[in-house]
């Protein structure tokens, strides 16, 4: 994985996943119209697919592309934090 | 200060309590998601008169209310329902009754409260004085197949409609014997994010995610079957990327028309309700979520997925455009108005604050404090079909 957003940014992130991320998934990352995010239902899924699927979005799905909101970089440290559980 | 001045009021009242005799139309709560916590409000004095913890979590949390105002039934996320007193601000009953729920609605004669599951998928039926459960009924649309469920709502004859999101189809149950339920089902098309039942409880329309348009089924005639509207109404065109689910529920319907939110569009579609076509599309500033019309229907009022949730678009349906348009807050996640609408009570969750806005001048006229607020629910719910 790149190099670690700072201090401020991640604070931003964490806040961009639970709230916004959170509409669909759950503030709480339990899943709701979208699945759950939490690191036992992640831990078989390869890493990059699932930065993929936050930076391009999964057409066919309601999931949405995130890349005007972030970078690659920072979609692998959303992803990293999620498989080992997420801040709050 | 201001809340703090509430509760001390809030503990006067209880103080010299005994039997304080008040009706509760003019209550209401606002959710706060991230804390479990709902604040119970009064939309007279612009003021919360209690606090109460331990919901559980609240995110997209909503609440309906008993046919005499006087009690409030709120839907967690977590699958929790809470039978909340207004007048003793206080919980009367809480069950988790499943793992992961989006919402529920009331029966018509007030007895029976339905709650819509994501999992395990389905509704559950409880007893609205007890919160005993009378009975379930399984979202399953194919052998062993389970879909979450979206957009429940009431109808006449304790019938509740509602939509399934994988299933594809559109379901009336009727619990007129709450604890043998029999379900109706009707093909709708493809990927149902939500619903929403008419004023007059004859129509129940289910928007598409997975197509342009959206499903609609006579609920006096249910034989007919559902059918499409809107029909690709953006074809040709590149949907945008949704950032968030629009929401039907507290829809709008004004001068015969109804305004709907475009799904992957900055546009609100306006149609005509007796012949349910297009009429009109009115530009606004993002996707639409929330699209409510003032109860006396002269305005709309339309707040956005992010990144635009700063936004607040105000559409006047004489003019039939955006009259005003304004940024209030930060995450303005919903609204609500007092009951003849001089006023719209809006939350703004990254100012942890509700803002209060007359709606002729559209002069701010109030706030109060609130931890990440989400839902505003007033006690007026408790008359309407639908909510």
């Amino acid at each position: 994985m790149a190099a670690e957003p700072d201090a401020g940014r991640q604070k931003e992130l964490v806040r961009l996943v639970r709230q916004d991320c959170g509409s669909c998934h759950g503030m709480t990352l339990q899943g709701g119209l979208g699945p759950a995010l939490l690191p036992a239902s992640l831990h078989d899924k390869p890493a990059e697919s699932l930065v993929a699927t936050i930076y391009y979005g999964r057409p066919g799905t309601p999931m949405p592309p995130w890349q005007q909101f972030m970078s690659e970089a920072e979609a692998g440290w959303i992803v990293q934090k999620l498989m080992s559980g997420f801040p709050q | 200060m201001r809340l703090v001045l509430g509760f001390l009021f809030a503990l006067l009242l209880t103080a010299c309590a005994g039997p304080q005799v008040r009706g509760t139309g003019d209550l209401g709560l606002v959710i706060e998601r991230a804390s479990g916590h709902v604040t119970l409000v009064d939309t007279t004095s612009r003021q919360p008169y209690a606090r109460i913890g331990g919901l559980g979590d609240l995110s997209h949390a909503s609440a309906v209310y008993s046919r005499d105002g006087r009690y409030a039934f709120v839907f967690g996320r977590d699958g929790g329902l809470t039978k909340i007193d207004m007048l003793e601000a206080r919980i009367v009953k809480r069950v988790i009754q499943s793992g992961n729920a989006i919402g529920g609605s009331i029966s018509q004669d007030g007895k029976i409260v339905v709650v819509q599951n994501y999992t395990p998928g389905g509704i559950k039926a409880f007893d609205a004085a007890t919160l005993e459960l009378l009975s379930e009924v399984p979202a399953e649309y194919a052998p062993g197949k389970f879909s979450k469920v979206v957009g429940l709502a009431d109808t006449a004859g304790n019938r509740f409609a509602y939509a399934l999101f994988e299933g594809g189809e559109i379901r009336v149950t009727d619990f007129s014997n709450p604890k043998q339920p029999t379900t109706q089902r009707f093909p709708a098309g493809s990927q149902p994010y939500d619903g929403l039942v008419t004023p007059d409880g004859r129509y129940f329309l289910a928007g598409l995610f997975g197509e342009d348009g959206i499903a609609m089924l006579d609920l006096w005639q249910p034989e007919k079957g559902a059918r499409k509207i809107l029909e690709k109404y953006g074809r040709g065109e590149e949907k945008l990327p949704v950032f968030k689910m629009p929401h039907l529920r507290g829809w709008s319907v004004a001068q015969g028309k109804a305004y709907l939110p475009a799904i992957g569009r900055h546009e609100v579609l306006v149609v005509d309700v007796a012949t349910w076509k297009e009429v009109g599309r009115i530009p606004v500033r993002g996707q639409p979520v929330f699209v409510m019309a003032r109860p006396d229907g002269r305005q709309v009022w339309v707040n956005f997925a992010f990144p635009d949730n700063g936004k607040m678009d105000v559409i006047d349906t004489l003019a039939g455009k955006v009259v005003h348009a304004f940024e209030p807050g930060k995450g303005i996640l919903h609204m609500e108005f007092t009951p003849r609408g001089e006023n719209v009570w809006l939350s703004a969750r990254d100012d942890n604050k509700v803002l209060i806005y007359d709606t002729a001048t559209f002069i701010r006229v109030g706030e109060i404090a609130a931890d990440n607020p989400s839902g505003i629910f007033f006690t007026t719910r408790a008359a309407r079909i639908g909510f």
